[in-house]
C-alpha cells in the first residue's frame, strides 16, 4: 500500500501554470525530499497535497483514499500534517499551550466543554512526551513568539507531531537558520524518520540536509518533474546538475 | 513569578466582585445611583458578549445589537402576550437572540474581516427596519411598551424587583454572574482553546484539523445567546424595548466599550461599559453633544493604550 500517490496534477493560476503534470509516489516509512530552484512550484505542489487548494487536473490519493478535493482540515484528520515555509504558530501563547491545542484536537476533544481527570492526565503526558522529543522542555512556559527562530520551527514541528500524522509534510524546515540550528532540526528529522518511522516529505534548499536525510529525491523545475531517484542517482544526473546543482554549487 | 501573577489575578477578581456586590452602598457616596450600576452591568454583559467573539475568536461583528435588540423584544413579547414571568421573559429573549444568531451565523461564517463586519451590519439593519416598520406588533418608532418586570417569587420569599431598585440591582447581578461564569467556563475548555487558536492563527488552526468555520459559527451562536440574554435584561431594566437597540450604531457602542476596556481581557469590556455609561450619564446632563467627548476619550485610549484600559494593567491576555 502506498502512502501518497499523486497522479499527473496540474495547477493553473490564470495563465500561469505553477505545477504541470506532476506525479509522485511515496511509500510508508519513506523520507522524500523535493528540491528545485526558486519558483519551481515546490510550495504550490505542497499546497495541493495538503489541501490549501485543489488541483486544476489530476488526482491525489492518501493511504488509498481519494483526497483530491477534500478540505484541508479533513486531510489533517486522516493523518496528514504539515509545516509552512513561514512558521505558522500561535505566537502569543506559550509553547505548552501551543502543543496542548494540537494534542486536544488530535485526541478528539475539540468540542468538549470539559475533560475528566484521566483525560487531563493523558493530555499532560502526551504534551510532556512531545516537549521531550523536540527538546523544548526547558522552554515550555515561554511565549512561542519570543523564542529563537530555530525553536519556533521545532515548536511548529511539535504541533504537527501532536496530530500523530502518518504523513508529515515539512516545507523548508531549515529555512533561515544558522549552522547549529540546521543541524539540530536535521537531527530531529532523522530521529523522527529512523526511530519513529514517520513517513516524511520535505522541501529543502540545504543540500547537505537533503543528501544526508533523504531516501529518494524528486527534482522540480518550472513546475515539472526533472528527475527522481536516490541521492546517488540525483547527484550523478547531468540534467539536474545543469539545471540546478551546477548553479547552486 | 508565576505564583505572584496568580495571586494578583485572584486579588483583582475579589476586588471586582466586592465592588459589584457593594455597589448600591458606595455608589451614592460618589454621586452615583443604583440604577446607574444596573445599566453598567447590563451593557457590560452585552459588551462582554461581543468580546467573547471579538477578543477570544478574533472575529469582529458590527451587528450584534440586532441580537441584543431581539433579546429585548423577546422579553417584552413574553411579558406582554405570553405570561407575566420574569425568568420566562429572560429565557424567551435569550432564545430569540440566540436562534436568530445561529441561523444568520451559518450564512456569514465564511466571510472574514471587513466583509464579515459588513454582512453583520446588513443583517442587523434588516432586524432594525423590521422593528421600526412593523408598528402593529413592535410599536414601531415608539418602541414596545405596556409590560413590566414581575416580582421574583421563591416560595418563602418574594422580591419586588419592580419598585425596589436595590433588589433589581442584585437580581441583575445574579444573572450577570451566571452568564459570565458560563463564558469563563467555555473559555477555559478545550473548545475555548480552539477559539483562541483561531484568533491567534487561523491557518495553523485549520492545519491542526480544526474545522474553522464550524467553530466560528459555534462561537458566534453562543455570543448571540449571551447577547439576547443581555438584551432581555435591558428590556426588564427599562420596561421598554426600543428599535434603536437594534441599530448598528448601538453595535458600534458595544464594540467601543470592548475595545476601550481591553478586548484581550475578560473583564475589560465591563470596565469599558462602566466608563461609557458613567460618562454618558454625567455629560448628557451638561451637553447634548456628549458623544463627541466619549469619542475623543475613545480615540485617546486607542492611541495611548492600544490594549485598552485593562490591557495596560493586565499585561498579556491569559486565556
Amino acid at each position: 500500500m502506498t502512502m501518497l500517490e499523486v497522479k499527473s496534477v496540474t495547477k493553473r493560476f490564470g495563465n500561469l501554470v505553477a505545477v504541470r503534470d506532476v506525479s509522485l509516489t511515496v511509500q510508508p516509512g519513506e523520507l522524500r525530499a523535493i528540491i528545485g530552484p526558486n519558483g519551481a512550484g515546490k510550495t504550490t505542489f505542497f499546497n495541493l497535497i495538503s489541501g490549501l487548494f485543489s488541483p486544476t487536473a489530476g488526482t491525489i490519493h492518501f493511504d488509498g483514499r481519494d483526497v483530491t478535493h477534500l478540505k484541508a482540515e479533513k486531510r489533517v484528520t486522516l493523518g496528514m500534517a504539515r509545516t509552512f515555509q513561514i512558521t505558522e504558530i500561535f505566537p502569543e501563547l506559550t509553547v505548552f499551550e501551543n502543543i496542548r491545542i494540537g494534542t486536544e484536537v488530535a485526541a478528539g476533544f475539540r468540542l468538549r466543554p470539559w475533560l475528566s481527570h484521566a483525560e487531563q492526565a493523558e493530555v499532560a503526558k502526551r504534551i510532556e512526551a512531545m516537549l521531550a522529543l523536540t527538546g523544548l522542555e526547558a522552554k515550555a512556559t515561554r511565549l512561542v513568539g519570543e523564542l529563537a527562530h530555530g525553536d519556533q520551527r521545532a515548536a511548529e514541528i511539535a504541533m504537527a507531531l501532536t496530530l500523530r500524522p502518518r504523513l508529515l509534510l515539512l516545507d523548508e524546515p531549515t529555512a533561515g537558520m544558522g549552522d547549529q540550528e540546521t543541524y539540530d532540526i536535521a537531527q530531529l528529522i532523522r530521529r523522527l524518520h529512523r526511530d519513529s518511522s514517520f513517513t516524511i516529505v520535505l522541501i529543502e534548499h540545504d543540500m547537505r540536509v537533503v543528501f544526508n536525510l533523504a531516501d529518494r529525491i524528486t527534482v522540480l523545475d518550472q513546475g515539472s518533474v526533472l528527475a527522481e531517484g536516490t541521492p546517488d542517482e540525483i547527484a550523478g544526473n547531468e540534467t539536474v546538475q545543469a539545471a540546478y546543482l551546477g548553479k547552486a554549487a | 513569578m508565576k505564583r505572584a501573577e496568580g495571586t494578583l489575578k485572584l486579588l483583582a477578581l475579589v476586588a471586582i466582585w466586592a465592588a459589584m456586590l457593594a455597589a448600591p452602598y458606595w455608589m451614592p457616596l460618589v454621586g452615583g445611583y443604583t440604577a446607574l450600576g444596573t445599566r453598567v452591568l447590563v451593557l457590560g454583559l452585552a459588551a462582554m458578549s461581543v468580546n467573547f467573539l471579538l477578543g477570544f475568536t478574533g472575529v469582529l461583528s458590527f451587528g450584534h445589537a440586532a441580537y441584543f435588540g431581539l433579546g429585548a423584544y423577546g422579553a417584552g413579547f413574553c411579558l406582554k402576550f405570553l405570561a407575566p414571568s420574569t425568568p420566562l421573559s429572560l429565557l424567551c429573549g435569550m432564545l430569540l437572540g440566540g436562534i436568530a444568531g445561529a441561523l444568520l451565523g451559518a450564512l456569514i461564517v465564511r466571510r472574514r474581516g471587513v466583509y464579515f463586519a459588513m454582512v453583520t451590519i446588513a443583517f442587523g439593519q434588516v432586524f432594525y427596519y423590521i422593528a421600526f416598520r412593523w408598528s402593529s406588533v413592535t410599536g414601531g418608532d415608539d418602541g414596545l411598551r405596556g409590560f413590566s418586570r414581575q416580582p421574583i417569587d421563591l416560595g418563602l420569599f418574594s422580591f419586588d424587583i419592580l419598585s425596589n431598585a436595590t433588589y433589581f440591582y442584585y437580581f441583575v447581578l445574579v444573572c450577570f454572574a451566571l452568564i459570565t461564569a458560563v463564558m469563563a467556563f467555555i473559555l477555559r475548555s478545550p473548545f475555548g482553546r480552539t477559539m483562541i487558536a483561531i484568533r491567534e492563527n487561523e491557518r495553523r488552526a485549520r492545519f491542526l484539523g480544526i474545522p474553522v468555520e464550524r467553530h466560528i459559527w459555534i462561537a458566534f451562536t453562543l455570543s448571540c445567546f449571551f447577547m439576547g440574554f443581555a438584551g432581555a435584561l435591558y428590556a426588564l431594566t427599562n420596561n421598554f424595548a426600543d428599535p434603536r437597540g437594534l441599530h448598528y450604531s448601538q453595535s458600534g457602542d458595544f464594540v467601543m466599550m470592548a475595545v476601550m476596556g481591553g478586548m484581550r481581557t475578560f473583564w475589560g469590556p465591563l470596565l469599558g461599559a462602566a466608563v461609557f455609561v458613567v460618562l454618558q450619564d454625567y455629560l448628557s446632563s451638561i451637553t447634548i453633544n456628549w458623544m463627541s467627548f466619549v469619542g475623543m476619550l475613545f480615540v485617546a485610549v486607542v492611541l495611548l493604550f492600544p490594549r485598552g484600559l485593562l490591557g495596560v494593567i493586565g499585561g498579556r491576555a491569559k486565556a
